[in-house]
């Protein structure tokens, strides 16, 4: 594996957007969440009069509080009708300074893929809390999923304060407990907002309720002041990585060819000297553009073409690397893994897998190990069953090249693809666990 | 609060990645993954300004490249005229290949029942769509439908798959991680594309204003004979006839969305630019679909059930 630390790596931060935070709502059932999302919804004025008479009436026809925010996020029948979150929705909010896209995530463990779909672009995650319940077991896997995911940053709405009469006690034991988790889980940044989702009180509209021991943000101040951008960055304190370009696509200009993609990592600019992998071949940037026309410098999560210098043989699956901090090129990883098939996965297993624009086959040499979400320990294994996180070594039969998962979510990640299907079974990321301040050993 | 974070202007944004640029950028690489990894896709368009949209960022996704895909017109019959010439010019202009499937056509082999004169022939279009892309092979359909439209829409994925029924089962979506969007299917499935998935109706507006993309005229305001059915302005024309109780007036009005005329309301508006137009959403307190679209309106699954059907 390539070190973690890499000197010289430049930060992403200074190039991506500030204007646009992706962030994962989780919890456990009944903890209030979608109540939350739609209060923040209706108090930052997204929902339109047509949509709030169909809560309305949804929320009459159910015999339920006049309007019921809770049916804003549920979309799907069966949803509606077993009072349950299946899948993610997505919902959006723009306010003076930022849009927000909201994956609004499902609690049951049945429902770990579509959890992680939510999770694994998120900059941040939301988590709510029942204050009359404090942590419970499902808001605590999600919050581990999450930051194995990637996710650094953590608001977390202490929920339903007006069940304890706004009191600093039950308040102050889910910010303990929360912070205790947030530091386990290697999360830097957790702010604990004492909320009443259900009356408004600090989701959008500042209340006095807790001025008494809160004076803190609203849960849409800490929105909007949180880090953007960085889910395609590194993870808190681990150091990122230079620029990476996997090839996409080959436009045929008319003096040559020029190879498309997003550019992730770190910028790339006309001029620098990259790699061209796995072949290894050196070359120089001559050209970056946008279908405007040319620009210095390729933007980190920005569609671009780039020209090289050399006429070299670059296709689709092929990647563009910085040559002072490339990827590591192999066919041999070590992964953590949640698994998503039906049958359990076992040391053996043949597989397609999609790493950034390359699909190739690959093998299970070994299933080594299993996460538990409670203690974050890892213990040895020989198969992981549907929903099962772990730690596995895969052989693939094209050399990728990869980053460390906690150093580069793009250039890290990589999914299970099932030969009979075509069904996506499985969610690698390379690297053993990385929760924690150090992450866990493999 | 609303969307009204400050106007970028053309020249100053184009390599900051604000919020326009990174769904620009996101919609052109699910363009060019659809396109790489599926065998024979096709691009939906119906004359609409997200499928407008969708045609700008495959130019900015291909060029100087063709398309690797011909562009599909599904004609319910029921079409403003303006929308048909402005989809024959624009198809010209890109010199790239368009196919049609009519409902009509449907209709004519039995495929579906003909709901009457002046009924919407909104929900067959789902069997015309599932013929023409068995009939083509098709296995990927990329079209504009967005996350903010609908709530069943709202859990869509961006590539979601259908079985070999076109049906989409929304228990069973394949997950999606990260950007690494899979599209692999078995013969007779395919998979839905929706590279304006997050955009919502402002964001597509203001993309709109920002690159300067032309539309048919009837997004904007102008005078038209209009009657009132089911709370919805509609326009008349050969196949929406007042009723004796129901009264026709000339009003200034406006579309929002662009669909079966038998099922399309307008807006009432005085907003004849782009500009102005953003300035009504930005205002409005009614949903694009609310607001436009009558099939919508009567049931909190509408949609979910003509999606699982096969419907875009």
């Amino acid at each position: 594996m390539a070190p973690l630390a890499t000197p010289g790596a430049s930060s992403p931060s200074e190039t991506t957007s500030a204007d646009l935070l992706r962030f994962a709502a989780i919890g456990s059932v009944d903890d209030g969440k979608s109540t939350l999302i739609g209060r923040l919804l209706l108090d930052t004025r997204q929902l339109f009069d047509d949509q709030l008479e169909a809560v309305a009436a949804a929320s009459r026809r159910r015999g339920g509080p006049a309007l019921d925010l809770s049916f804003v996020t549920d979309g799907l029948r069966a949803e509606r009708e077993q009072g349950i979150t299946i899948d993610v929705a997505y919902r959006y909010a723009a306010t003076m300074t930022r849009k927000f896209i909201i994956a609004d995530c499902p609690g049951h463990v049945q429902y770990t893929a579509n959890m992680a779909t939510g999770a694994s672009t998120a900059d941040l995650a939301l988590v709510v809390v029942d204050v009359t319940t404090g942590l419970r077991e499902q808001a605590r896997r999600h919050a581990c999923i999450a930051a194995l995911l990637g996710v650094d940053q953590m608001v977390v709405a202490a929920n339903k304060m007006d069940l304890v009469a706004w009191r600093a006690g039950p308040y102050e034991r889910v910010r303990a407990e929360m912070e205790t988790l947030a530091r386990r889980l290697g999360i830097g940044a957790c702010t604990v907002v004492p909320v009443s989702a259900l009356h408004g009180d600090n989701v959008v509209v500042p209340s006095s309720a807790a001025a008494d021991y809160y004076d803190g943000p609203t849960v849409l101040e800490a929105l909007e002041s949180a880090r953007a951008g960085s889910w395609s960055a590194a993870q808190g304190a681990h150091a990122g990585t230079a620029a990476r370009l996997p090839v996409q696509w080959v436009l045929r200009t008319g003096t040559g060819r020029a190879y498309a993609g997003i550019v992730d990592g770190g910028p790339l600019r006309v001029g620098d000297p990259v790699v061209v992998l796995p072949a290894g071949l050196a070359t120089t940037v001559t050209a970056v553009r946008t279908y405007d026309g040319p620009i210095a410098e390729a933007p980190v999560g920005i569609s671009v073409s780039v020209e090289l210098a050399d006429d070299l043989d670059v296709g689709r699956g092929d990647m563009i690397a910085a040559e002072q901090d490339p990827p590591q090129v192999t066919g041999d990883l070590e992964a953590t893994v949640c698994w998503f098939g039906a049958t359990p996965l076992c040391s053996g297993d043949r597989f397609r897998v999609k790493h950034t624009t390359r699909v190739g086959p690959a093998r299970v040499v070994e299933v080594r190990s299993r996460l538990d979400v409670h203690d974050l320990s890892l213990a040895p294994a020989s198969e992981l069953a549907d929903n099962e996180i772990g730690v596995i070594r895969l052989a693939t039969g094209t050399r990728l090249a990869v980053d460390p998962y906690r150093a580069n979510r793009v250039t890290g990640s990589l999914v299970l693809i099932d030969e009979a299907t075509h069904a996506t079974v499985g969610a690698c990321m390379v690297g053993p666990p990385s929760i924690g301040p150090l992450g866990l050993a493999g | 609060m609303t969307a009204t974070d400050t106007a970028p202007t053309a020249t100053d944004t184009r390599f900051r990645a604000d919020h326009l640029a990174l769904l620009e950028s996101h919609a052109i690489f699910v363009l060019r993954e659809v396109a790489s990894e599926s065998e024979r896709p096709v691009l939906l368009f119906s004359g609409g300004k997200d499928s407008a949209v969708l045609l700008h960022l495959a130019v900015k996704a291909f060029r100087p490249g063709r398309f690797p895909f011909p562009v599909l017109h599904i004609d319910t019959g029921h079409n403003f005229p303006e929308v048909l010439a402005f989809r024959d010019a624009r198809v010209a202009e890109l010199g790239e290949e368009l196919l049609v499937a009519r409902v009509q056509d449907s209709i004519d082999r039995g495929r579906v029942a003909d709901p009457g004169p002046g009924r919407s022939r909104n929900r067959l279009q789902a069997v015309t769509l599932l013929d023409a892309i068995t009939e083509h092979r098709f296995d990927a359909a990329i079209g504009g439908a967005r996350r903010d439209e609908d709530k069943a829409r709202a859990k869509e994925r961006v590539l979601s798959f259908r079985d070999t029924f076109g049906q989409w089962d929304p228990k069973r979506q394949r997950p999606e991680l990260w950007r690494l969007y899979q599209g692999r299917v078995l013969p007779g499935e395919h998979v839905r594309a929706f590279p304006l998935s997050d955009w919502t109706e402002l964001d597509v507006w203001r993309y709109i204003e920002r690159e300067g993309i032309e539309l048919p005229s009837i997004y904007f305001s102008h005078r038209r004979p209009v009657l009132e059915r089911d709370g919805m302005l509609l326009a008349v024309s050969e196949w929406v006839q007042p009723s004796p109780a129901e009264t026709v007036e000339v009003a200034s009005v406006r579309f929002r969305t662009v669909g079966d005329a038998t099922c399309t309301g307008a807006v009432r508006s005085e907003a004849r630019t782009v500009e102005a137009v953003i300035a009504e959403i930005a205002a409005s307190r009614t949903s694009e679909r609310g607001a436009t679209r009558a099939d919508d309106r009567f049931s909190e699954s509408a949609m979910e059930d003509r999606k699982r059907e096969g419907y875009f």
